[in-house]
């Protein structure tokens, strides 16, 4: 899906969130406004710049009278809306879904390239995740460092898919895909051929940059040495998306 | 084209067998033929061969598959009813069959169609099926095909469609029970210049298989029916989402769409007006989420098959980012009738919210395996001790799984209730697609759980969290209790991950994969704690 495209003449709308009121472009999404307002919304698999895609699950927030749970990312702002972020269940959902993600691959913090800098730590702080409930898959994944500057740890990869995203959206090279289904997904390039063998990297390493974790880094870095910058990603796709 | 020249047309095709007084026919639908119909049909054809006044002849699902191959005596134009049928017919057994037309039956084989199984049925979707032959454009003319289509185009604009859509109250038969008027009327109201219609012939719940039969049985009949949406929406295009795995479905409905083409009911200018609608198949891999529909879009486009967020929804951007009406292949089965009786008659059939009949696949421990078409809102205990003859080897009803893996199960003491979309909603499971999974005394409810939830597990795209991880725990902690080695922590933990799970998920799989595990709970938690360990 592409991002939403600015509508000329758009009309403002007025909702509440956590019972503040804010007034919001029609065609903005709420974690839009949200980010906007400084109001914190988890988040893994939304980034400013690349297109909705929804996986992740932690952005999501009551709409007061409506059952079932909704996006913030993937959802609209509308007039009226009550939102509520942060209630005591949702706070529960986010954790659990925190915990399922450390169980369902190899996330040992300590000895990561990116300890310290990784958003699913910073997730797992700020959602109060001190240890995990669910057990342990314990399956090895593989590594794969066969590219001259970067290296893919599968151990960290959570799926959110923002490589694969960047690489075809901003960088146009679309070298990222992702294969295989349930537990079994993961991600490739090319047609899951090694990453230095691959014909459509551009080895510009936006992915590397956009990868919340130490799944993507660099080649050489040590233990919590990897620290990401992902400014360039607005700026780029404004542009890109005005041309 | 106007009614009168289609009557003509119809009449012009039955006076091909004006000479024949009984017709012999052989269900040649993929049950039956997996029990082999294919010989027995070639032996009584060549028996047959005098050409006297009975022909023979291959026809759709009768409905016991469990008894195929199934053979039906009837005289010319005659129902299930008027038949004489016979069951696990062997070639060996045509000089007898056929020599029991017009006369005695032969008693080892005849199998009565007074029983409830044939005499409760009410058939509206599955009127042709076992009477028409599948593979022929004429056989379904002949018998009234088509008269919908000619008369919406001919003597209805799309906005009355739409309100007969509407009277009729019929709902979508492909799990949700969506309004189908109302889906349709929003699609029309959508302005776009290109705009499609899917059929949805996915078909992945395990134990179902009424969609596999209604495609191999009476194709011509789902193709009308997406005519007749397509002039009612404004859409030129349609395609027929067919899983792979029924090769037979592809085969006929791939026929069928030849045959409507090259007869002026399909393709441009369709029965001479300015409405042209084109249809083509496009087959499934084998995932039971691309029946998902936004999934099932995204692998028509030639992408990987899994759920985006909704909204937007398909009917406001679907296909290529088009309007989109999506409909299971009950659903446009269903039309043409409604279009050709009005959809006053068709609102005269079932109970007040859920209107018309369904189709139910019932399966398991169960005397007769097979296809029912019945009323909306007849009792769950007609259905399987009546019409389904109870549990074989005299074994005592224990539950029955309703909607998949998605749904949930009902056990003995709610055998009364009348079977509609929402009673079953308020007994924690769903109506789903039709499947009906029988289960008797000896079965173990925590492994039916478990056997769910692994094909949930299996099924997941992978996409979102709660789904992918959540399911591989759920299976995870119901295999450790199985094998008697789960802990009440463990179960604590089971029940919390089904609420997180089914609250979080992105789309309807993940959403419904705890229903088994909390709906088994709900009637069978002795079952589970019986096992549980302590510490
Ligand atoms: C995991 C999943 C699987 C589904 N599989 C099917 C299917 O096999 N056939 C079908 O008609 N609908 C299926 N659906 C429902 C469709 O998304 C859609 O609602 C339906 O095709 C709409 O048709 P209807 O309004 O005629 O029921 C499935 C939904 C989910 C969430
Ligand atoms: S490699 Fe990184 S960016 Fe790509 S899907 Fe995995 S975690 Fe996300
Ligand atoms: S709920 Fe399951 S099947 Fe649906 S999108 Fe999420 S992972 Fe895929
Ligand atoms: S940020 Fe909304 S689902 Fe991931």
């Amino acid at each position: 899906m592409p991002p939403p495209a600015p509508q000329p003449n758009v009309r403002v709308v007025t909702l509440t969130i956590d019972g503040k009121d804010f007034s919001a472009r029609a065609d903005e999404t709420v974690i839009e406004l949200c980010r906007e307002n400084k109001i914190p919304i988890p988040s893994l698999c939304y980034m400013d710049g690349l297109s909705i895609w929804g996986a992740c699950r932690l952005c999501l927030v009551e709409v007061v009278g409506q059952g079932r749970l909704v996006a913030a990312c993937s959802t609209r702002v509308a007039e009226g809306m009550n939102i509520l972020t942060n209630t005591e269940r949702l706070q529960r959902y986010r954790r659990t879904i925190v915990e399922l993600l450390f169980a369902e691959r190899n996330h040992v913090c300590s000895v990561c390239v990116s300890n310290g800098h990784c958003e699913l730590q910073w997730l797992a702080q700020k959602c109060g995740v001190d240890h995990v409930r669910v057990p342990y898959r314990q399956v090895r994944n593989e590594v794969d460092s066969s590219h001259e500057m970067f290296r893919l740890d599968h151990n960290r990869c959570i799926l959110c898919t923002r490589c694969v995203r960047v690489c075809d959206e901003i960088e146009g090279a679309h070298t990222w895909d992702v294969m295989g289904r349930g537990s079994d997904c993961r991600v490739i390039t090319d047609l899951a051929r090694p990453w230095g063998e691959s014909e459509t990297c551009t080895g510009c390493g936006k992915c590397v940059q956009v990868c919340p974790t130490g799944a993507l880094v660099k080649q050489g870095t040590s233990a919590g040495e990897m620290v990401k910058d992902q400014h360039f990603l607005p700026i780029l796709a404004r542009r890109r998306h005005a041309q | 084209m106007n009614l009168d020249d289609l009557a003509e047309k119809a009449e012009e095709y039955r006076a091909r067998d004006a000479g024949i007084t009984h017709e012999v026919r052989v269900c040649v639908a993929a049950a039956c033929q997996s029990g082999g119909s294919l010989p027995v049909l070639e032996a009584l054809k060549a028996e047959c061969s005098d050409g006297g006044t009975c022909k023979v002849k291959g026809v759709g699902c009768m409905g016991l598959c469990s008894a195929g191959p199934m053979v039906a005596i009837a005289p010319k134009g005659g129902t299930i009813p008027d038949s004489i049928l016979y069951r696990e017919v062997k070639p060996h057994d045509a000089v007898e069959v056929l020599a029991s037309v017009g006369g005695t039956p032969v008693e080892r084989l005849h199998t009565p169609t007074d029983q409830p199984f044939f005499a409760r049925q009410q058939r509206i979707v599955r009127e042709n099926s076992g009477l028409i032959d599948p593979e022929s454009f004429t056989g379904y003319v002949a018998a009234g095909g088509y008269a919908g289509l000619i008369k919406a185009l001919s003597e209805m604009t799309p906005g009355d469609v739409l309100r007969e859509m509407t009277t009729s109250g019929l709902r979508g038969r492909g799990g949700g029970g969506y309004p189908t008027g109302l889906k349709w009327s929003t699609v029309a109201k959508m302005p776009a210049d290109q705009k499609y219609v899917i059929c949805n012939g996915d078909e992945g719940d395990p134990g179902a298989f009424m969609d596999r039969a209604v495609l191999e049985s009476d194709p011509h009949r789902v193709l009308e029916g997406m005519a007749i949406a397509a002039y009612a929406i404004g859409a030129t295009k349609g395609y027929v989402y067919v899983r792979a795995e029924y090769p037979l479905a592809v085969e006929r409905m791939e026929l069928a769409i030849r045959k409507a083409k090259r007869s002026g009911f399909l393709g441009s200018k369709i029965a001479e007006t300015q409405f042209s609608f084109e249809v083509e198949i496009r087959l499934g891999a084998g995932a039971f989420v691309c029946g998902e529909e936004t999934a099932l879009m995204a692998s028509i486009e030639g992408l990987r098959g899994q759920p985006r967020p909704r909204p937007p929804y398909p009917a406001e951007a679907g296909l290529w980012g088009y309007p989109t009406l999506i409909n299971n292949v009950e659903t446009f089965a269903n039309i043409a009738p409604i279009i050709t009786h009005g959809g006053e008659w068709f609102a005269g059939i079932g109970t007040e919210k859920s209107k018309g009949t369904k189709v139910f696949a019932l399966a398991g421990s169960i005397r007769n395996i097979g296809l029912i078409e019945v009323p909306m809102g007849m009792s769950l205990r007609e259905i399987i001790e009546e019409i389904g003859g109870g549990c074989p080897g005299g074994k005592a009803f224990k539950a029955v799984q309703t909607g998949g893996p998605s749904g949930g199960c009902i056990p003995a003491q709610h055998l009364d209730i009348a079977v509609d979309y929402d009673s079953l909603k308020t007994l924690g499971t769903m109506m789903g697609s039709g499947g009906m999974i029988v289960m008797d005394e000896t079965c173990d409810m925590v492994d039916v759980a478990r056997y769910f939830m692994e094909f949930c597990m299996s099924e997941s795209c992978g996409k979102c969290i709660p789904c992918r991880t959540g399911t591989w725990q759920m299976h995870e902690l119901l295999d450790r209790i199985t094998k008697s080695k789960g802990t009440h922590k463990d179960l604590a933990l089971l029940e919390e991950l089904c609420d997180v799970v089914q609250a979080t998920s992105l789309c309807g799989l993940g959403q419904s994969a705890p229903n088994p595990v909390l709906s088994t709970l709900r009637y069978f938690r002795e079952e589970y704690e019986a096992k549980l360990t302590a510490e």
